[in-house]
């Protein structure tokens, strides 16, 4: 019997031959992720049953994204207690302010996680590095501090879903407006407790910035992972970021499938997800009557470069709608400072957007950008729950660059095609 | 832990972490605090109204979306001694048995259930009795290591057994 992709990865960092899905299994893990919010609690449990040292330096990563820079002190002692533990175990990768941006950006950027890696981290959106065609998943605090102590971790292994996408992508469609559209398509636990392999002719022409969309959506239909057969595209965006090596797999032909899904990309329009649920899907066309207060661009689901050049591209030589807040924040430093190289930066702030240091904060609602009651905001994240960016009665509407960026423009969810004639 | 006996407070479907405790409260970990915003924003007098042993029962998918440990911290430190739903997100999942909160998926259990009952859980066989009905369902087994996992206590208590942490 054949193997899929996910089994296989499974399979090698069990030390087994096989896998079967619903075995539990204890693996070996690669990299090991935790954050500001998870990481204290993991740090708490760590001391409490007596271990000393991390089980290897260089395969635990500290990220202090969600709130920082330091948003009250009740946060600035969580970031103290992150900063004080990179220190005493000498952590490899921690990342200081200016160095620091969004977990699951700044990891694939700076080629800390890599095709065939076993990845566990303390942050939900851990599967976006299933895009590198890497088995990856959230875990929590506990978890994490289980995985410090042994470097193992216990897994369910999970039967896998395979979503072929074919067809043509319209003007505007991209990986977010698929993963939306098949979120719709699915619901909120349509994967729960499976893996997500995306396949297709349309996924193996998408850029990467496009696929780490994809995938860091999959938890949003209850999914352990989202994974990507690794291409030529993917060994372009690792070989100039790999400093050890890595292991390509790929699914058998004859793999077993829990199910597998057929999706015609030409019938897929920008699409937008209303409030309270990402499940909660509607062509963008279909709701362009809703007013908003606030468009944010950003967080691991779209701050990449990819995404400004989209959102400046039409924001250029216009101007935000008057007293809509059009917040922008790019996920890492190094976005950042490409951002301003292209002169994105300016086109931005000259249409009126207000620009962000990385980090998650309005995505959670954190803070810079926390939405008051009743009021509507776009943005290009991956959670709509009540009072997901604020109070809880507040919107969330979930959507492209390309969507927010025209919506910022006329103040109501806006098809780009209406604010911008040019080329996508 | 073998029996739990307790009330009834009753949610819905898709009850996500953020409603569970929401991240305007993620700035501490301390579990008495988090306690006191527990299930807020799903109903926002239920840490006011929430007693010791007291049981949530839910719909569907209880606990989706973030990871945060948070909110089966604040669950449990508000004092509810299980949670019955006819299905959860995995790291919720995976959360509640580490920590040693006792969760258990019963969907024809959560059907017959209502606000304000009174109904005793046996961990070890599986089964709900709703003491108002005197019906008795029987929920999802518990995979033999999970059970090893609650009867510890939690991961940290398994590992610090199994490789003899904390002793010189």
């Amino acid at each position: 019997m054949g193997m899929t992709i996910t089994e296989k990865i499974l399979a090698d960092h069990s030390g087994g031959k096989t896998v079967e899905p619903g075995g539990l299994i204890t693996v070996k893990v690669d990299v090991a992720l935790g954050n500001d919010v998870t990481a204290p609690i993991a740090i708490r449990k760590f001391r409490e049953v007596g271990a000393k040292n991390v089980w290897d330096v260089n395969k635990v990563v500290l990220v202090p994204d969600h709130f920082t820079p330091n948003k009250d002190i009740l946060s600035a002692t969580q970031a103290k207690i992150l900063r004080d533990f990179a220190i005493e175990q000498n952590i490899v990768n921690y990342f200081e302010q200016g160095e620091v941006g969004i977990e699951h950006v700044l990891l694939p950027e700076q080629g800390i996680v890599l095709p065939g890696d076993l990845i566990v981290g303390a942050d939900s959106h851990t599967c976006t590095y299933g895009a590198l065609g890497a088995f990856s998943t959230g875990v929590g605090s506990t978890d994490l501090a289980a995985t410090w102590t042994t470097g193992e971790i216990w897994l369910r292994v999970p039967e896998t879903i395979k979503f072929v996408y074919h067809g043509t992508r319209n003007k505007w469609v991209s990986g977010k407006d698929l993963i939306l559209y098949t979120i719709g398509r699915i619901g909120v636990d349509g994967a729960l407790y499976k893996a997500m392999e995306l396949r297709g002719p349309v996924i193996e022409q998408l850029p990467m910035s496009d696929r780490f969309t994809m995938t860091n959506m999959a938890v949003e239909a209850g999914a352990k992972s989202g994974i990507i057969p690794p291409d030529d595209i993917t060994l372009d965006f690792i070989k100039s970021r790999a400093k050890r090596s890595y292991k390509l797999y790929y699914s058998d032909s004859d793999a077993k499938y829990s199910e597998v899904i057929d999706i015609n990309v030409s019938e897929i329009q920008p699409q937008v997800a209303l409030p309270h649920l990402p499940e909660n899907t509607k062509n963008v066309s279909e709701v362009s009557n809703i007013e908003l207060d606030q468009v944010f661009i950003g967080s691991c689901t779209n701050g990449r470069i990819e995404d400004l050049r989209t959102a400046a591209k039409i924001l250029k030589g216009k101007k935000r709608k008057k007293y809509l807040r059009l917040i922008v924040i790019p996920a890492t430093p190094t976005i950042y400072r490409q951002a301003l190289k292209e002169g994105i930066i300016e086109i931005l702030a000259e249409a009126g957007a207000v620009i962000g240091p990385p980090t998650c904060g309005p995505c959670l609602g954190g803070h810079m950008g926390v939405l008051a009651k009743g009021e509507k905001a776009l943005a290009t994240t991956n959670r709509n729950f009540v009072g997901r960016m604020g109070h809880p009665e507040s919107e969330v509407y979930l959507a492209s660059p390309a969507v927010a960026a025209a919506s910022a423009i006329t103040g109501r969810i806006t098809h780009p095609d209406e604010v911008y004639q040019g080329e996508e | 832990m073998a029996i739990i006996k307790g009330r009834v407070w009753k949610f819905g479907d898709d009850i996500d972490t953020d409603r569970i405790i929401p991240a305007r409260y993620l700035n501490t970990s301390d579990p008495e605090k988090l306690a006191e915003h527990c299930m807020e924003d799903a109903d926002p007098e239920f840490p006011e109204k929430v007693q010791e042993g007291d049981i949530i029962v839910a719909g569907k998918n209880f606990g989706s979306g973030s990871s945060r440990e948070h909110a089966p911290i604040s669950i449990k430190a508000a004092g509810v001694a299980a949670i019955i739903a006819k299905s959860f997100a995995r790291i919720f999942y995976r959360n509640s048995f580490n920590i040693g909160l006792p969760i258990l998926e019963a969907p024809e259990a959560v059907e017959g259930t209502e606000e304000g009952d009174i109904i005793e859980i046996d961990t070890k066989k599986g089964t709900i009795i709703n003491t108002r009905t005197g019906i008795t369902y029987k929920a999802n087994p518990i995979p033999p290591f999970m059970e090893e996992l609650l009867e510890a206590g939690g991961l940290m208590e398994y590992i610090k057994r199994k490789y003899n942490l904390g002793e010189e």
